[in-house]
């Protein structure tokens, strides 16, 4: 695992809360590389209330004061509760923590979390785990456009060619586990993802050229050779 | 006593931070809730458990 966050050149990892087990001693936060900062998450919680008890859960163990809030009621499909998160956000802006929401593209959504004090947007590309890229593109093209906060795709990536869309589209960054995690060759892809990353970013700010219905030549159209 | 959802023996007199070692618990590395009350790491040693005492004792895991 460390080797593949190396790789990926992450400077923030996600980790969830769990029961421990008694005689246990693996400790996770050990294969966190140095220098990579950790945003607990509050994966389980299904309501606020459930969210905002699993990060102050997570305060506990000293690892700083981000937090990811995570609030997911259905099982099937893993999309996050918005509604549920911006209470969420409310209540732990006000204790302190740097929020960072999970949340489903919904414009509405994203400026409640803006009003409730979130430090950033991670609107879903697609489910958790599925692997199926930026269904999500066109809304989160709109986030990025309306809302005045770093977006971070989270959720659904499957392959560095969506990170790479994700960042020229002008998102802050991705989020990405299954992607790699299901790789074949898992430290290779956490690479590609790293490179893909830093194409994509470089191409937004070098502002990318204009796209046409018809073709333009690229050489001259005088000096032709006559026939 | 109840810990992790399990039926577990209670000692008489034994503190919160007494059972995490004897059970093999890293504090350092948990996030103890006693009867849904949070418990500080630093007030582990000052904690007496109670046989009715209902715990969730919690750690960091990989995924999100």
């Amino acid at each position: 695992m460390k080797t593949v966050i190396e790789n990926s050149g992450a400077e923030l990892a996600t980790v969830a809360m769990r029961r421990a087990n008694a005689g246990g001693r693996e400790n996770i936060l050990e294969h966190v590389p140095q220098g990579v900062s950790l945003l607990p998450n509050t994966s389980g919680a299904r309501t606020a209330a459930e969210a905002v008890r699993i990060a102050r859960l997570a305060r506990e163990l000293n690892c700083g004061l981000f937090v990811k809030v995570e609030v997911i009621a259905d099982s099937k499909y893993l999309l996050p509760d918005n509604a549920e998160t911006i209470k969420a956000t409310e209540l732990l802006v006000d204790e302190g923590f740097t929020v960072l929401p999970y949340m489903y593209p919904d414009l509405y959504a994203a400026r409640a979390l803006k009003a409730a004090g979130a430090a950033a947007i991670m609107p879903l590309g697609a489910p958790i785990g599925s692997n199926r890229g930026l269904l999500t593109r066109d809304f989160i093209r709109i986030l990025v456009e309306e809302i005045d906060l770093p977006v971070i795709v989270d959720a659904g990536i499957g392959r560095p060619s969506e990170a790479c869309e994700a960042m020229e589209i002008g998102c802050a960054a991705v989020m990405a586990n299954t992607a790699i995690a299901t790789a074949a060759d898992v430290a290779l892809m956490a690479k590609a993802f790293r490179a893909a990353i830093i194409a994509g970013r470089m191409a937004y700010l070098a502002g990318m050229g204009r796209q046409l219905t018809t073709g333009e030549a690229s050489s001259p159209l005088t000096g032709f050779l006559e026939s | 006593m109840r810990v992790n959802g399990e039926e577990t023996k209670w000692t008489e007199t034994v503190t919160l931070l007494r059972f995490l070692h004897m059970n093999g618990f890293e504090p350092k590395s948990v996030a103890v809730e006693r009867n849904g009350v949070i418990v500080p790491q630093r007030d582990f040693a000052e904690i007496s458990l109670k046989q009715d005492d209902v715990l969730e004792i919690l750690r960091f895991v990989g995924g999100g």
